[in-house]
């Protein structure tokens, strides 16, 4: 209830904006749709922009139900791919057969480091982790630009790496842009549900983050929880980049896939850090993206109405839920 | 490394270095100022990062059509300060979750940024060439800009510099020895024991969150308006961010957010400056040095560091505690 709610006081409120570009306000409406769902095309586009930010949206997800405040999937996103692209460009020398697993591995392993680093750093020296993780974005991405434009340069392009090799790519659907990366991150979102509803690790998790004191009076270590679910949350974040990598650009540049772990925050928050809910909520933001594309080639609308429709999305989205919780019930 | 080594002199020994390091750490002194009055109060704001965008555009915007640079400055306090009102709505009336508040306030405030600076500069070519306008002269004072060394570097500034480094012993001493600054820091330590001294938690969050936000506004405004005579996309590129750490490593006092900011900005001004240089090596690994820094200081104050009591804990009105 509370999603379509915000969702739909999101789209009344950024009407405004179009109003304000002197678009017509309907036509514009549906210019967003049909760029979002309107054809096979675009229906598709929208699921490949999709890919990458329901892996990071699960990625905070995780880390926010542990209250591990993970600013970072960004920074986790590129260190996922920088691991996957060391073994599918074939650096590590890896027999050809074992390439693709290798790569998800690595992807998920990089990611999980670079987000295991400042978790250890809160619960060990008590360092905020907002800020740690936070800045750890600007250092990752500081790094695939020294690979991507150093040692691992493609002669022929201007910033990016040499091609992975074709047995790590990640297969397509036949005669489409989207990779088999869509069902890689419908399978992880199972998993975790599964993982958060289904197991004790999953319980201690939301034991920690619902209450941290009385989760450690019961004998649940949190250093341990949130150490697990860095790993878990930041191997997530590292392998939307590194599907990002296998499956849609083949090369690793600084511009693979930019704001994709900021977008993984406000997909997390939508889906209210449900794991399924994420399916549904990186789709929402994939949409807003690729409608508003379209409506800025339609209408001249400025595409950072997106920007503006997600924050207003998350913002409503927050309001709603304190008036379902809230609302008075008639007997 | 050695090379590194003979180049320190230029690095250091020259008046442009420390003029750079001022210039830049306005930014870092407005943004900061401005976050730890919102987090004295209990109000974490990561809205600053879109904050500062969005004064930034207001104010290079409003200069570039209507002439005039202190209307400029004034709109984006005005607009700084109404995102600021955003912010409280939803985490202090509403308590939700601060985190996410700010969060989507940055995505709300840069997209809303980006949305005006296309519209507003709409008959403008951008393509061809970036609309500028006629930034802030620095105003040199009579007599201390003649002191020798120090005098041109320090009394020859824009404006809005003088006024960020005013604002840090005014901070300070609205903060300390006001009773405004007083309830303020109790809002942020024991907000039900202001509401026993028939004090409204609620209003004196609110209004430290929009002064704070107007001084984020105003750090964006600095940008576009006296820093560069632009607006671009990457005008901010993390700065605002790096303000959330600056009050962590002041560790929640005015007089420690100046040193915090100049360090950094110091930091920032000795990699540019490396990469100027043209020493053969990486630059993306000195453009790397502040950040790494960062992070090491904040490990190095994280334990002694003093968290307002209340900081996060949103405060609703009649709940049992």
């Amino acid at each position: 209830m509370s999603p379509a709610l915000a969702v739909a006081a999101a789209l009344l409120v950024s009407a405004l904006l179009v109003v304000a570009a002197g678009a017509p306000v309907v036509a514009s409406f549906e210019a967003l749709i049909r760029g979002a769902f309107g054809s096979k095309f675009a229906l598709l586009e929208t699921l490949v922009v999709a890919t990458p930010l329901i892996f990071t949206g699960l990625s905070v997800a995780i880390a926010f139900r542990a209250r591990l405040y993970n600013i970072g999937a960004e920074g986790q996103l590129y260190a996922g791919a920088l691991a996957a692209a060391a073994v599918a460009t074939g650096k590590l020398g890896l027999p050809e057969g074992v390439l693709l697993p290798a790569a998800l591995v690595g992807g998920f392993i990089g990611g999980g480091v670079v987000l295991a680093a400042p978790a250890m750093l809160k619960t060990h020296l008590h360092v905020d982790e907002v800020v740690t993780t936070l800045l750890l974005n600007f250092i990752l991405l500081l790094v695939v630009s020294l690979v991507v434009l150093g040692p691992w340069k493609d002669p022929l392009f201007a910033s990016a790496s040499v091609p992975v090799l074709a047995d790590a790519k990640l297969p397509r659907f036949t005669g489409t842009r989207l990779g088999y990366g869509i069902v890689l991150a419908g399978a992880a979102a199972c998993l975790l549900w599964i993982l958060i509803h289904r197991t004790g690790l999953g319980y201690r998790i939301q034991a920690i983050g619902s209450n941290r004191r009385a989760a450690e009076f019961h004998g649940i270590s949190a250093t341990r929880t949130i150490l697990a679910t860095a790993l878990i949350s930041g191997g997530l974040a590292g392998l939307a980049g590194t599907v990002q990598l296998l499956g849609s650009t083949y090369r690793l540049s600084e511009g693979l896939a930019i704001g994709y772990g900021y977008a993984g925050i406000v997909v997390a928050l939508l889906a209210r850090l449900h794991a399924l809910g994420v399916l549904g909520a990186a789709v929402f933001f994939a949409a807003v993206k690729t409608g508003s594309d379209n409506l800025a080639r339609e209408f001249a609308v400025p595409p950072a109405i997106a920007d503006v429709i997600q924050g207003l999305a998350l913002l409503f989205m927050l309001a709603a839920l304190l008036l379902v919780n809230f609302r008075i019930r008639r007997k | 490394m050695m090379e590194l080594f003979n180049h320190i002199g230029d690095i250091f020994g020259s008046g442009g270095f420390f003029e750079a390091t001022l210039r830049i750490g306005v930014v870092f002194l407005l943004g900061t100022l401005g976050e730890l009055i919102c987090e004295r109060a209990g109000v974490m704001n990561l809205g600053v990062e879109g904050i500062m965008v969005l004064g930034a555009m207001t104010g290079f915007t409003a200069v570039y059509l209507l002439g005039n640079l202190w209307l400029g400055v004034l709109l984006a306090l005005l607009v700084g300060g109404l995102a600021g009102y955003v912010h409280g709505v939803f985490s202090v009336k509403l308590a939700l979750n601060q985190h996410v508040t700010g969060i989507a306030l940055t995505f709300l405030a840069s997209g809303l940024a980006f949305f005006g600076y296309r519209l507003l500069t709409e008959h403008a070519d951008v393509k061809t060439e970036l609309p500028k306008i006629e930034p802030f002269d620095s105003v040199a004072i009579p007599l201390l800009s003649k002191i020798p060394g120090v005098g041109p570097v320090l009394f020859d500034q824009t404006p809005l510099a003088y006024l960020a480094f005013l604002l840090v012993p005014v901070t300070w001493y609205v903060l300390t020895r006001t009773p405004a600054g007083l309830a303020l820091r109790t809002a942020g330590e024991n907000p039900l024991c202001l509401e026993s001294a028939g004090i409204s938690s609620h209003r004196v969050r609110m209004c430290a969150v929009v002064v704070g936000s107007m001084l984020m506004g105003l750090a964006g405004a600095y940008l576009s308006t006296s820093y560069f005579n632009a607006f671009q996309p990457g005008i901010v590129s993390g700065r605002g961010w790096i303000c959330v750490a600056l009050v962590i490593f002041a560790n929640w006092r005015a007089g420690r957010v100046l040193v915090g900011a100049l360090l950094f900005a110091g930091v920032e001004a000795v990699a540019v400056r490396i990469q100027a240089l043209g020493i053969d090596a990486p630059s993306q690994l000195f453009l790397m040095l502040p950040y790494v820094l960062t992070i090491v200081a904040l490990v190095a104050v994280a334990r002694r560091a003093s968290y307002p009591a209340a900081l996060l804990v949103p405060f609703r009105r009649g709940e049992r505690v």
